[in-house]
């Protein structure tokens, strides 16, 4: 059955992916411009330069055949090159993809605990202020842009108080040892992630407390106060591990949401992430990075969206037996 | 069906309108307390967008006649300070507003009119159609929305009307998800089944039966769109997305932030935009929430 499932799921996914490959390519290579025509903006090329650049791009091949060779390339991990840059997209996109995984990394741990901790002791204290200040707040968090968030932080510590670094991941022209290194990129990282969490809080906050809420009007509830367990036990043990499953199901839609939260406060922090890799492609029209970050963006989603899939089924029972 | 849905002894909800609440929804917001807190904030920010550049009818144009004039703190004959170019911030506050208002309303006039059509069409049909639409409605689901708004933006233009249109067009799916799953239960109610059985047609009991009973589902994600809609045109604006004439919040913030008003603690330049962001969004966010609780009290009858 669980074999049979997991068939189903991966065909799902493959389709998926493919139909996202498929929808980038008709995105970037049908509907604009051709590259040759931006790249040759500035009006220095000849004739015979562009037919040159045309023979690069393979524009001279039939759409059908561009497709099987954009394909191809992508399967060899070939992003194209980077109108800007000059270089491979590969090269390009290089280091960013790590500094992206961290600072995502450490937004979602914050988020996710200090989110069901928030919802848990808002459950707790169903329908009283506290509840109410919880969800408030959570609500007006979650209303904030990410970007203008981010300048409201760099504004209190770049104007009033000079505690932790605004920009940047590294201090420039600082020597240090590892110890040193991975210190000063901690200390860059602090700003950054507390924005991300701050405004992506409310998610779990408020699905938590809903969940929870919905959990304590079942039977097993009645029979747990029967019993004359405390509140917090039948909270904790009892409604919680039902409610998280909702919780898992979130965090497939938050990983949509933080990717757009991370191209506003990357650019608000100059994290040197594929977030201000988007801004700055955005900005020079340098399409062949912005593609490739939208494809990889896209395919982190829908992994994301298989893995809660997968987790859920295993985690609730009675998925499994339907 | 069961055979109770075809015998001759009507059950009184049979009768009555599918759904239909005792209190009105307006009332029911109304009489919570978030709810009203949305209704007056949004209220407090509609009236100071739109009545405002009546009220106070200076011009947004008018340069600073020196460099003293630039990003200057509020003073009385600028009560919100100047921008980078000597430029009101009062007025461009009020009338930035206007522009953030209008895109995030007819994004969401088109987001809403596609998903709930799409989820009415593909509920009321089901089987293969609903297959279709759903699969499709699904690949635009997980696609990250705000990332593939950026994409479509710098491949299409930045003038408000495509502004809106990308947005009407890719916030559309929830929606659909969310109409199609009550539609799918509608349509098993015994009083579809005899309105049918009376040869209605299809697009007859869609409109009449079916429509007014979602409605009230429609203008609870209706508000929950319109604050997405509004983050998002605010996010294309300050990542240099937004129509460079029709300055919108989040222009105003995109020029703040290059302009170095952040380095010059320049709080009159920021706040002000910001807050009317958080303002508009928070007010329909409320709005939104509260009429989910009314019709969704399940959460909240709990002890």
């Amino acid at each position: 059955m669980t074999a049979r499932y997991f068939a189903r799921k991966f065909l799902a996914l493959t389709a998926t992916l493919y139909a996202t490959v498929t929808f980038n390519f008709l995105l970037f290579h049908v509907l604009p411009g051709s590259p040759v025509e931006l790249l040759a903006r500035s009006g220095h090329y000849d004739a015979a330069a562009r037919a040159q650049l045309v023979k690069l791009f393979g524009l001279n091949h039939s759409l059908i055949v561009q497709y099987v060779i954009y394909f191809n390339d992508l399967l060899h991990g070939n992003f194209g090159f980077s109108y800007v840059y000059r270089e491979s997209v590969t090269t390009v996109l290089g280091s960013a993809i790590g500094n992206t995984v961290l600072l995502l990394g450490a937004a979602t741990f914050v988020t996710v605990v200090v989110g069901v901790v928030l919802g848990v002791y808002a459950a707790s204290k169903v329908r009283t202020a506290t509840d109410t200040a919880i969800t408030v707040l959570s609500l007006g968090a979650w209303s904030m842009p990410d970007f203008f968030t981010g300048m409201l932080v760099i504004f209190a510590f770049g104007v009033w108080v000079h505690w932790l670094p605004i920009s940047g991941i590294v201090t420039p022209g600082l020597v240090t040892g590892f110890w040193g290194h991975l210190w000063d990129v901690s200390r860059h990282l602090v700003l950054p992630t507390l924005t991300l969490a701050l405004v992506n809080i409310a998610q779990f906050s408020l699905i938590t407390r809903n969940s929870l809420v919905e959990a304590m009007v079942e039977d097993y509830m009645l029979t747990a106060r029967a019993k004359g367990l405390s509140r917090w036990v039948m909270l904790v043990r009892h409604a919680l591990r039902n409610a998280l499953l909702p919780v898992v199901t979130a965090t497939a839609l938050y990983v949509g949401m933080i990717l757009g939260g991370a191209i506003q406060v990357e650019t608000v922090f100059s994290w040197p992430g594929m977030g201000l890799l988007i801004y700055n492609s955005v900005e020079q029209r340098d399409y062949p990075v912005l593609e490739a970050c939208f494809l990889l963006f896209a395919v982190a989603v829908i992994l994301t969206n298989f893995l809660s899939d997968l987790l859920y089924h295993s985690l609730d029972p009675r998925v499994r037996r339907t | 069906m069961t055979i109770d849905d075809t015998s001759g002894e009507l059950a009184p909800e049979a009768l009555a309108p599918v759904g239909r609440r005792r209190t009105p929804l307006w009332l029911a917001v109304w009489r919570d307390r978030m709810g009203r807190g949305g209704v007056v904030t949004l209220a407090g920010v509609l009236a100071l967008v739109l009545v405002g550049p009546v009220v106070f009818p200076f011009n947004a144009q008018s340069f600073g006649s020196s460099s003293a004039s630039i990003l200057q703190g509020p003073t009385g004959a600028h009560w919100l300070g100047t921008t980078e170019l000597g430029q009101d911030v009062f007025r461009q506050f009020l009338v930035g507003g206007r522009i953030s208002l209008y895109v995030g309303v007819s994004a969401t006039v088109i987001a809403i009119v596609l998903g709930a059509g799409l989820g009415l069409v593909s509920g009321y049909y089901a089987g293969w159609r609903d297959s279709i639409l759903m699969r499709i409605t699904d690949f635009f689901l997980v696609l990250p929305t705000l990332p593939l708004i950026i994409v479509l933006a710098a491949l299409f233009g930045q003038s408000i009307l495509i502004t809106s249109l990308v947005i009407g067009l890719t916030s559309w799916p929830q929606t659909a998800r969310i109409i199609r799953s009550q539609v799918l239960s509608l349509r098993e109610r015994p009083l579809v089944l005899r309105v049918r059985s009376l040869g209605a047609r299809d697009g007859r009991i869609m409109r009449v039966h079916i429509l007014p009973n979602v409605a009230p589902l429609i203008f609870a994600n209706l508000a929950l769109v319109l604050s997405g809609s509004i983050l998002a045109q605010a996010a294309l604006a300050f990542l240099g997305l937004g129509d460079p004439v029709q300055v919108s919040w989040g222009t105003m913030l995109h020029n703040a932030f290059n302009s170095g008003a952040m380095s010059e603690g320049a709080w009159w330049y920021i706040i002000p935009p910001g807050a009317g962001i958080v303002a508009m969004v928070l007010g329909f966010s409320l709005i939104g929430n509260c009429m989910d609780r009314v019709l969704n009290p399940l959460g909240q009858d709990a002890r």
